[in-house]
């Protein structure tokens, strides 16, 4: 035990180091696709992947507020969450700023699909009020952070239940990894709409990711970290609903 | 229980946003629209955005305060819950 919490330190030391040393300041802006900056057969393809899960995402919410109306301020809280962390611009290493998502601990809690709803309404306030992110682009978007992300999260969530890891283990490592892979999906999608001259997709998505991926790991570890420290709340505050919310989700994958 | 693993949390947090700051001297930090802008301008020169944002802050400033409005929000809604459902946890308590 004393000898791997060691070994992990040491890698965690040797992580950042080559972190540190790979990066050399640049500035990026790390964020959503910008309005109109999607051509208009990707913006609309990823449109019409997102609404599916939009819908169901509506779905997935009005069952919760139907049979369990005591669980709205929760699924509030999950909304706020995202919110919160979305608005929160925060320096990174590659001398650029970018800010986390919040929507790994909804997606915990209510699963993957009713955060498809919440996230995009988080967009859709960013892309009216803000001119960050876009109409045009919302669909991407909201595939990248509403979608992929909260489902990441999820699944690695239940792999690491599943396995009997540390719950503040999962929560944390849900969190973290579904804000990296927003920023992912969010590098994919503009390499397949501006494929290089020289390299195609493979030497777009390089250039993105190192854009848009790199400046996101310090991020993520902030999000965990918040998310494990509002999860701490509830977990102290309002364990009870928790707990009701594990049944619930335990029923619907009898 | 884990009064000291919150502040220990948060102060990651505060470590994580305030260590960029130190190491990277020569930046500005721009969340500025502008860089994966380029990257695209880069890839491909000709292309135009086909699409304007149909309201957009006047200025840094305008942007900065609905930034914070957002972030205002999402934290209100959050303490209230949290303030609430300390509140019947401790009247149940009783």
């Amino acid at each position: 035990m004393n000898r791997s919490r060691i070994v992990s330190t040491c890698l965690l030391v040797a992580g950042f180091v080559f972190y540190f040393l790979v990066n050399e300041p640049q500035t990026g802006h790390a964020m959503h696709i910008m309005e109109g900056y999607l051509p208009i057969s990707w913006a609309l393809f990823w449109w019409v992947v997102f609404l599916p899960f939009f819908i169901l995402g509506l779905r997935s919410i009005n069952k919760i507020v139907k049979e369990h109306p005591e669980m709205k301020l929760l699924l509030g809280v999950s909304g706020a969450f995202a919110f919160v962390l979305s608005a929160l611009k925060i320096p990174s290493v590659t001398g650029s700023s970018s800010h986390p998502t919040g929507t790994g601990l909804g997606a915990i809690m209510f699963g993957p699909l009713a955060m498809s709803v919440l996230g995009s309404l988080v967009l859709l306030f960013q892309a009216l009020l803000l001119a960050h992110g876009g109409l045009t682009t919302l669909g991407a978007n909201a595939v990248s952070m509403a979608v992929v992300g909260p489902m990441v999260a999820y699944g690695i969530y239940r792999l690491i239940m599943r396995a009997n890891g540390s719950q503040r283990l999962a929560v944390f490592s849900a969190a973290a990894l579904a804000d990296l892979a927003t920023y992912v999906v969010t590098s994919i999608q503009l390499a397949l709409a501006f494929p290089a001259e020289t390299g195609g997709v493979l030497a777009s998505f390089a250039k993105f990711a190192s854009i848009f991926a790199f400046t996101q790991i310090p991020l993520a570890i902030s999000e965990g970290l918040l998310t494990v420290l509002v999860w701490n709340w509830l977990q102290s505050y309002n364990a009870k609903e928790l707990s009701q919310l594990r049944l619930l989700k335990r029923e619907e994958t009898l | 229980m884990k009064k000291g693993l919150n502040w220990l949390l948060l102060l990651g947090v505060v470590v994580l946003a305030v260590l960029p700051l130190v190491l990277v001297q020569d930046s500005e930090f721009g969340g500025a629209d502008g860089a994966a802008e380029e990257a695209i301008k880069e890839i491909s020169p000709t292309y135009e955005p086909w699409f304007q944002p149909l309201l957009e802050p006047p200025g840094g400033e305008t942007e900065s305060l609905l930034f914070a409005v957002q972030a205002a929000l999402g934290a209100g809604v959050v303490g209230y819950a949290m303030g609430l459902y300390k509140g019947r946890l401790d009247k149940s308590k009783k």
